[in-house]
């Protein structure tokens, strides 16, 4: 099969374009409080980059894993040793190395996925999630011999330029989380995904046809760990900028899990979506409940019913789109087109080019 | 040498009564799967809300203990009728993963509900039976074990027993693993499915709230019980997803090398291993014995 790389339509280029323009040149001119880069763009393009992870095991290759948060922390922590101990390797090396780490790892505890799949293979994952951190937690070494247990993360400096505002951090975030968008969209048209998508869509078919399962569902689990290493490395030092590894416990998991189901599974646009809506939502309505109630409602109990209706949109996207939202939202714009078909570009064209 | 040796009867057998805990979680699920196929990985969820409502009733209302335990069973049923209503049945022809994804749902709608319902704070359960040893066996044997690990071991038993009579020897136990074998042939021949699924969610729900009460009264009813109730997965894997003699002997395996490794290997690595070996354990089993040690063997249709 020939590779399908860098190859790109124009509409490809055209969103690109729409996306760089918004986050590069707009945000930046006309959002200029701190709170939304430091508490809500960074942590989500961290997350969302955490999800693309998700997404290639999950939902391209469909290996049922819930260990994202385990192999962010190996990239965290990775990262804050190799600053440490290396710190010939610069920024960007470094960053590229957890992730080979966080990579190791996701080869390590993808294994089991070769033998049993569905709820079996969640079980060996969540091994993952408990295994790294509680070796992170009692090997010193990893955190430096550090006895409080929380570490402040190092400074991002990059060619010997600091990036510590919030908006420099986010530029960092943006720049890692665009590259690695570009090429996890690559792989997935290119032969790799199509690799995934077979196993994912019918593994012993997929095989008869020769895709070798063992090459392409390791391959896929260490390239998600991977996404989530570097994804837990930007969310340690841009966002928390301290370590500890209760931060990457069972429940951001959970939370990645819910991402990237809630998103759309087996789509990289989906990922953005659901980490943006799993973020924002519990912010919106913490709004409410200050604004409209005046604080009359406990924090507990809003954080409660954030769980209940997380756990009730999963029910009933399952049940009625379990595609996600990034499938509602393709839904829309068809029935867009539909409604109104003069907005389409190749119609204009073709009818500007009848009139002259 | 003797006092080795009563220390280690000490662990083992301490770690194996402790497995039962684990059993009686893992029984709800192989209940579960027993007669839908489904993997319910609400479980640990509906054991937390079961044994919090109880706690509500009890302390909140002052409704006696054994009316209070009535009304929560009780609840416990109402959660099988609306999951079997809004959760089940529109997922009838749904694949295996998204009924998974699905009950995963479930359990984050059960945990905000008990929360926001009965607060978050961490509440004691007392059933009036101490987590002390017992002084009759510590005299006599030397051995110091737990009361409270005791009942759990002698609830257990007689819920084995009890279920273990009702799919093999009633007629609903018949019906039971005809819907789990082919739920479309069952009620085609006049199997009523969803009162099969309403009885077997109820029976799940009523076994969760046992098995919180043992949690409970042992390290007091919170939100932390869901993760321990996550254990019950491995302790599946080992015994095998449809086996209900099989959740108990993989209860019993993983409390008992989870003890002995925590003593005796534990100390070498600065301790607490006991948070990932049953994991690991379970990744060995699937290596080897994917369909666990009593399970049926899987086969998938090509």
């Amino acid at each position: 099969m020939k590779p399908v790389f860098m190859t790109y339509t124009k509409k490809d280029i055209i969103n690109l374009a729409i996306c760089m323009v918004l986050s590069v040149l707009i945000i930046p001119t006309f959002i200029k409080t701190e709170y939304w880069y430091t508490s809500i763009l960074i942590p989500w393009l961290c997350l969302a980059l955490a999800t693309i992870g998700q997404q290639i095991v999950m939902g391209y290759t469909g290996q049922l894993a819930l260990g994202a948060a385990g192999f962010m922390a190996a990239g965290a922590f990775a990262m804050f040793n190799l600053i440490l101990r290396v710190p010939d390797l610069g920024f960007v090396g470094s960053l590229i190395m957890s992730g080979l780490i966080a990579a190791a790892f996701g080869i390590l505890f993808g294994l089991p996925s070769l033998k049993v799949r569905g709820i079996y293979l969640m079980v060996a994952t969540l091994a993952s999630q408990f295994f790294i951190i509680w070796m992170i937690d009692k090997f010193g070494w990893f955190k430096n011999y550090d006895s409080s247990g929380i570490i402040t993360a190092q400074d991002i400096v990059i060619l010997g330029k600091p990036f510590t505002t919030p908006l420099a951090m986010y530029f960092v975030c943006l720049a890692v989380t665009t590259v690695l968008t570009l090429l996890a969209m690559n792989m997935a048209r290119g032969s790799t995904g199509r690799n995934w998508m077979a196993v994912r869509d019918m593994d012993i078919a997929a095989e008869s046809m020769g895709v070798s399962l063992l090459r392409t569902k390791v391959q896929a689990f260490a390239i998600s760990a991977f996404y989530c290493g570097v994804a837990g490395a930007l969310f340690a030092f841009c966002y928390l900028k301290s370590l500890e590894p209760v931060a990457f416990d069972i429940k951001l998991s959970f939370k990645i899990l819910f991402m990237c189901i809630l998103g759309g599974l087996g789509t990289i646009n989906g990922a953005f979506i659901g980490a943006a809506f799993i973020l924002l939502f519990p912010v919106l309505l913490n709004a409410i409940g200050n604004n409209v109630f005046h604080g009359a409602i406990d924090a507990t109990i809003i954080s409660s019913i954030e769980q209940v209706i997380f756990g009730g949109l999963m029910i009933i996207f399952m049940i009625y789109e379990p595609l996600g939202m990034a499938k509602l939202w393709e839904n829309i714009k068809q029935k867009w087109k539909t409604k109104f078909p003069s907005i389409n570009l190749k119609n204009l064209k073709s009818s500007l080019s009848k009139k002259s | 040498m003797v006092e080795e040796l009563l220390f280690f009867m000490e662990v083992l057998v301490g770690g194996l009564l402790a497995g039962t805990m684990y059993s009686l979680v893992a029984l709800g699920f192989v209940l579960i799967f027993k007669a839908s196929a489904t993997f319910n990985f609400s479980q640990g969820a509906m054991v937390f809300f079961s044994v919090l409502a109880f706690c509500g009733f009890m302390q909140d209302f002052n409704i006696p203990f054994v009316l209070a335990f009535i009304l929560a069973a009780l609840l416990m049923v109402v959660v099988g009728l609306c999951t079997e209503r809004f959760v089940l049945r529109p997922l009838m022809n749904a694949s295996e993963d998204t009924v998974l994804m699905a009950t995963i749902g479930l359990g984050y709608v059960l945990e905000g509900l008990a929360q926001a319902a009965w607060g978050v704070e961490v509440r004691r359960l007392d059933l009036g039976i101490g987590d002390f040893p017992v002084p009759w066996i510590a005299d006599n044997l030397k051995l110091f074990i737990s009361a409270l690990d005791i009942t759990a071991g002698v609830v257990a038993a007689i819920m084995i027993i009890g279920l273990f009579l009702l799919f093999k020897y009633t007629k609903i136990g018949l019906g039971l693993r005809a819907v789990a074998d082919d739920a479309g042939a069952a009620s085609s021949i006049g199997i009523p499915l969803k009162h099969i699924m309403l009885l077997v969610w109820s029976a799940a729900g009523v076994v969760a709230l046992v098995a919180g009460c043992m949690w409970g009264a042992r390290a007091g009813v919170q939100f932390a019980l869901v993760d321990l109730a996550l254990k019950a997965l491995p302790v599946l894997i080992i015994g095998g997803f449809s086996s209900i003699p099989g959740a108990i002997i993989g209860g019993l395996i993983i409390g008992a090398v989870e003890k002995v490794l925590e003593v005796y290997i534990g100390p070498f690595f600065g301790g607490a291993i006991e948070g990932w070996a049953p994991y690991v354990l379970a990744i060995f089993f699937l290596l080897y014995r994917p369909e666990g040690l009593f399970g049926e063997k899987i086969i998938r249709r090509v």
